[in-house]
């Protein structure tokens, strides 16, 4: 579904992106860990193109990435997207959150988006607030409309970067409820995050990241239990410490 | 109260100059300013250059000095519309770099995400502006380009120096006329410029409303 070759990237002189090769079967769930600053929201980021890279190739659902214009509004459409911080639209309620979309980028009837709004509302729990603006929700709340925002477009992948770091513990569990119950039917997802409880329970595939580059994939038990190389085994010992 | 009584319709005249004044200055402003604003934040290297450098010059001359060119010097290289036109053109220009600077401001307190979340759906980059940037810029740019026009319109007695016989002006020469009454002449002419400034203050309070309304 997701297929890197070859990416390189660099801001200024860092280099972020160190040659990624990277693939996501349809139906997948990959995790992608690691230390701060290591790449992993720029890898996140370059999928859709929020951020462009230098070198190599990504495809999507075997399309090569459009540069710019109509071609990459579409695809961008296809992959859905949630933010570590929501990002909700602040001036629209939580219905017109979830219907802009669809209306406007699909072309959907106001009425039809807004029948499958509610549905994916009352799906990831918040249906009793349509009505509210994004600013009364809880942040809990919140990342679960934009969730249903991104599901709204009917997306063919989507991507998480640490959908529930900015959250107090009691709705991390809320975020990821729902994110487990869109692995089990069958979406493919690449999700940044360190909640190893999450990677275990739906994860098909770990991957770690340092300093740009890929440097570990496996399956999470394995992962997490017996890593193979120093920095994941390092970066493993910090994290479990707390 | 015999200033007020023997020459109200003068000095209403004057007001009338005012807002002439205030209206056509504030026009130029407001499309150049905007235009301006747009170049600005536009992805073109040039036109964000061309709009640094106008933003430059004419925020950082004094608007007596800009009168002055626009004055006694375009009509010397034989670009004179007429002392009024020409007098507004300075004022229009020196406003206009101000309302480019509010417009901006309220561009960038729209935060980065909303514009990725927009794009992140699918939508193009004008769809993005029109439907989540530009509506959420708005709220923002109305209080400063008031704070703007409120500025324009003190402004706008810079033109009693040049001979045009706006509100100060008549004030002046009421003065003449009636030294002994000075203060309530003073206070009555204030009375006319506050007037107009609460005007404008409600207009935007209105323009607010309306929009924190809408986005419900
Ligand atoms: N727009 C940018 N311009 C310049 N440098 C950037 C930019 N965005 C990120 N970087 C740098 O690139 C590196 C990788 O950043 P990235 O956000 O991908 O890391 P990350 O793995 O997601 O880290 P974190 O866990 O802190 O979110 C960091 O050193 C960061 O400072
Ligand atoms: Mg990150």
């Amino acid at each position: 579904m997701v297929s890197m070759r070859g990416v390189q990237k660099w801001f200024g002189r860092l280099h972020v992106l160190q040659d990624i090769d990277f693939d996501v079967a349809s139906g997948e769930v990959v995790v992608v860990i690691g230390p701060s600053g290591s790449g992993k929201s720029t890898l996140c980021r370059t999928i859709n193109r929020l951020e462009t890279i230098d070198e190599g190739t990504i495809e999507i659902d075997g399309k090569i990435l459009p540069e710019e214009g109509k071609a990459l509004a579409g695809l961008r459409a296809d992959v859905g997207m949630v933010f570590q911080s929501f990002n909700l639209f602040a001036h629209k309620t939580v219905l017109e959150n979830v219907t802009l979309g669809p209306i406007k980028v699909r072309g959907q009837k106001k009425s039809d988006a807004e029948q499958r709004a509610h549905e994916l509302l009352e799906r990831v729990g918040v249906a009793n607030q349509a009505s509210k603006l994004p600013a009364q929700l809880s942040g809990g709340q919140q990342q679960r409309v934009a969730i249903a925002r991104a599901l709204a477009m009917e997306p063919k992948v989507m991507l998480f970067d640490e959908p529930t770091s900015a959250l107090d513990p009691e709705m991390i569990k809320e975020v990821l409820d729902t994110m487990v119950d869109l692995a089990e039917r069958g979406m493919t997802m690449i999700v940044v995050t360190h909640e190893m409880g999450f990677a275990r329970t739906a994860a098909n595939r770990v991957v770690f990241m340092s300093d740009g580059r890929i440097v570990e994939e496996n399956a999470p038990e394995e992962f997490f239990t017996d890593p193979k190389s120093d920095r994941a085994k390092d970066f493993l010992g910090k994290i479990l410490k707390h | 109260m015999d200033w007020l009584t023997d020459n109200w319709l003068s000095i209403l005249r004057g007001f009338g100059e005012t807002l002439k004044l205030l209206g056509l200055s504030g026009a130029i402003a407001l499309v150049l300013g905007t235009l301006v604003a747009l170049a600005r934040v536009s992805p073109v290297p040039i036109l964000r250059g061309v709009a640094i450098g106008f933003v430059t010059i004419f925020r950082n001359t004094p608007l007596l000095v800009l009168i002055l060119i626009t004055y006694y010097g375009l009509p010397e290289v034989g670009i004179d519309f007429g002392f009024f036109i020409n007098i507004s053109l300075a004022m229009g220009f020196y406003t206009a770099s101000f309302v480019t600077e509010a417009i901006r401001s309220g561009f960038n307190g729209v935060p980065l995400g909303q514009a990725e979340a927009a794009r992140a759906i699918g939508m193009p980059f004008t769809q993005s502006m029109s439907q989540v940037v530009l509506p959420q810029a708005f709220r923002l740019v109305v209080p400063p380009l008031a704070s703007v026009f409120i500025a324009l319109t003190k402004n706008t007695s810079l033109a009693a120096t040049f001979g045009v016989a706006e509100a100060t002006y008549r004030m002046r020469g009421l003065f003449n006329d009636y030294a002994s009454q000075m203060i309530f002449i003073f206070l009555g002419i204030a009375l006319g410029y506050i007037l107009i400034v609460a005007v404008i203050s409600w207009i935007a309070t209105a323009f607010e409303r309306r929009f924190a309304v809408n986005a419900r």
